[in-house]
């Protein structure tokens, strides 16, 4: 699938396996937390949501030969908390691994979303199929920055599918 | 006596930083692939595949096996007749930092654990020492990442608990790491001692060859049986489903009070790095 595919993201089923051609915006617990505020506080956020993909990524620099190093997913469920607000705000697809909170996957119906997961642990595996990486926003915070991946038949696996159904069970 | 630069000591954690976070250690690289050539579900075989070959990509292209090149945790013997000619503990988080910034590592460390103000580095290290009757300095350096350090667990319980209690707990801490935390798992378990040093011996557990078994012929039976019920929760390579969940168990004792009984228990993802020299 492509990034021009993402509004069929709601037809996937959980358990759908697909590599796919377009373009993440990494996020994990810093970056989530700051998003929040921003939203709690009514401001404009630094990027779009809005049919967007975020992945819960930090990932190890790149050098001279390759855009970006090992780039795995991160845990997703301590962005559980965080979540919910920015689904609502259009937030299509969300990358990483393991399960997710009740809430989330509700907000997930709710807004015709999707979660996927790729191979955890495959950092190395993952970093050769990222063809470009560019800080978007918050720089101070380092790998957990908002970095702009283009990714190239990067594996993912439907986890959550936009009618709630799911690969795990639940946590909580 | 001999006479230790520091120097020596930090080009040495260096070198053990870049092979832990490179090479993925041979015998958990065996052990996944022995798990992908057994009778194991096409899916699942799929996965371990994708972590035997990436553990190849990251040898080949040095790339770290894992983005989370995790939290350096250095396990120093100290020899009594060694003389370390300079700081010891700055020589190690020194070498962790040249390891980290040469091989472009991520920055890992938040020195500002509540406030969070820091921009992540590199160091320190957590560093564990033990002083030994020789004249030598034996250091193992384990990059421990978090995604299964979060997943840790660890109980006191009644010195009269059944095994079966122990096993309901250590069941427990298993399933609740789950999917998020990396699967297949090496699970590395400490009784006794007091509650640090039963975390302790969790932790260094996991630096025993996933294929060799308990010297004590009781803990070793206790071993293949934990890893036997692990393995029935069918939480499978990457959280899937199937088989295996863990690939090994390893238990480590030590006296304790009659008043009670520490248990702790620190999973690994199957990216276990660590590396190991003499100085």
């Amino acid at each position: 699938m492509k990034m021009s595919d993402i509004r069929k993201f709601r037809n996937l089923k959980a358990g759908q396996r697909f590599l796919f051609t377009g373009v993440f915006y990494t996020a994990r617990d810093q970056a989530h937390k700051r998003l929040s505020e921003l939203i709690r506080e009514g401001k404009k956020l630094p990027f779009s949501l809005e049919e967007k993909i975020i992945y819960y990524c930090g990932p190890n620099p790149g050098g001279p030969d390759r855009p970006i190093g090992a780039c795995g997913p991160t845990t997703s469920s301590r962005m559980d908390a965080l979540t919910v607000p920015l689904l609502n705000l259009g937030l299509t697809a969300m990358v990483g691994k393991g399960r997710r909170s009740p809430a989330v996957r509700a907000a997930i119906k709710k807004n015709k979303a999707v979660y996927f997961v790729t191979y955890a642990g495959c950092g190395a595996l993952l970093a050769e199929r990222v063809s470009s990486c560019r800080i978007v926003c918050f720089p101070d915070l380092g790998p957990e920055a908002v970095y702009e991946l283009t990714v190239e038949d990067f594996p993912l696996i439907t986890s959550i599918d936009s009618r709630g159904g799911s690969i795990y069970e639940p946590t909580g | 006596m001999k006479t230790i630069k520091p120097e020596q000591i930090e080009d040495k954690v260096a070198a053990l930083c870049a092979q832990a976070n490179f090479r993925l250690r041979p015998d958990v690289l065996s052990a996944l692939k022995a798990a992908a050539a057994g009778p194991v579900s096409a899916g699942s075989r799929e996965a371990l595949l994708a972590i035997v070959r990436n553990a190849e990509i990251a040898r080949r292209k040095k790339l770290a096996i894992c983005q989370d090149t995790g939290l350096p945790v250095v396990f120093a013997e100290v020899g009594l007749k060694a003389v370390i000619d300079g700081d010891f503990k700055k020589a190690v988080n020194k070498g962790i930092k040249k390891a980290y910034v040469q091989n472009m590592f991520r920055p890992s460390i938040q020195t500002d654990p509540l406030g969070r103000a820091d921009r992540p580095g590199f160091y320190p290290g957590i560093l564990h020492v033990e002083l030994v009757p020789n004249d030598r300095i034996r250091l193992t350096v384990m990059p421990k990442g978090f995604g299964s350090e979060n997943k840790a667990g660890l109980k006191m319980f009644n010195p009269t608990a059944s095994s079966e209690e122990l096993e309901k707990f250590i069941l427990s801490v298993v399933k609740n790491a789950g999917p998020d935390a990396c699967p297949p798992f090496i699970v590395g378990i400490g009784v006794g001692g007091t509650q640090d040093y039963a975390a302790l011996m969790a932790k260094k557990a996991l630096l025993r060859p996933v294929q060799r078994r308990s010297r004590k012929p009781a803990i070793s039976l206790w071993e293949k049986s934990l890893l036997k019920k692990i393995n029935k929760l069918g939480i499978g390579p990457l959280g899937l489903g199937g088989s295996p969940t863990a690939l090994a168990v390893s238990v480590e004792t030590a006296a304790t009070h009659i008043a009670g009984l520490p248990l702790a228990v620190n999973v690994s993802c199957h990216a276990l790095r660590s590396a190991e020299g003499i100085i």
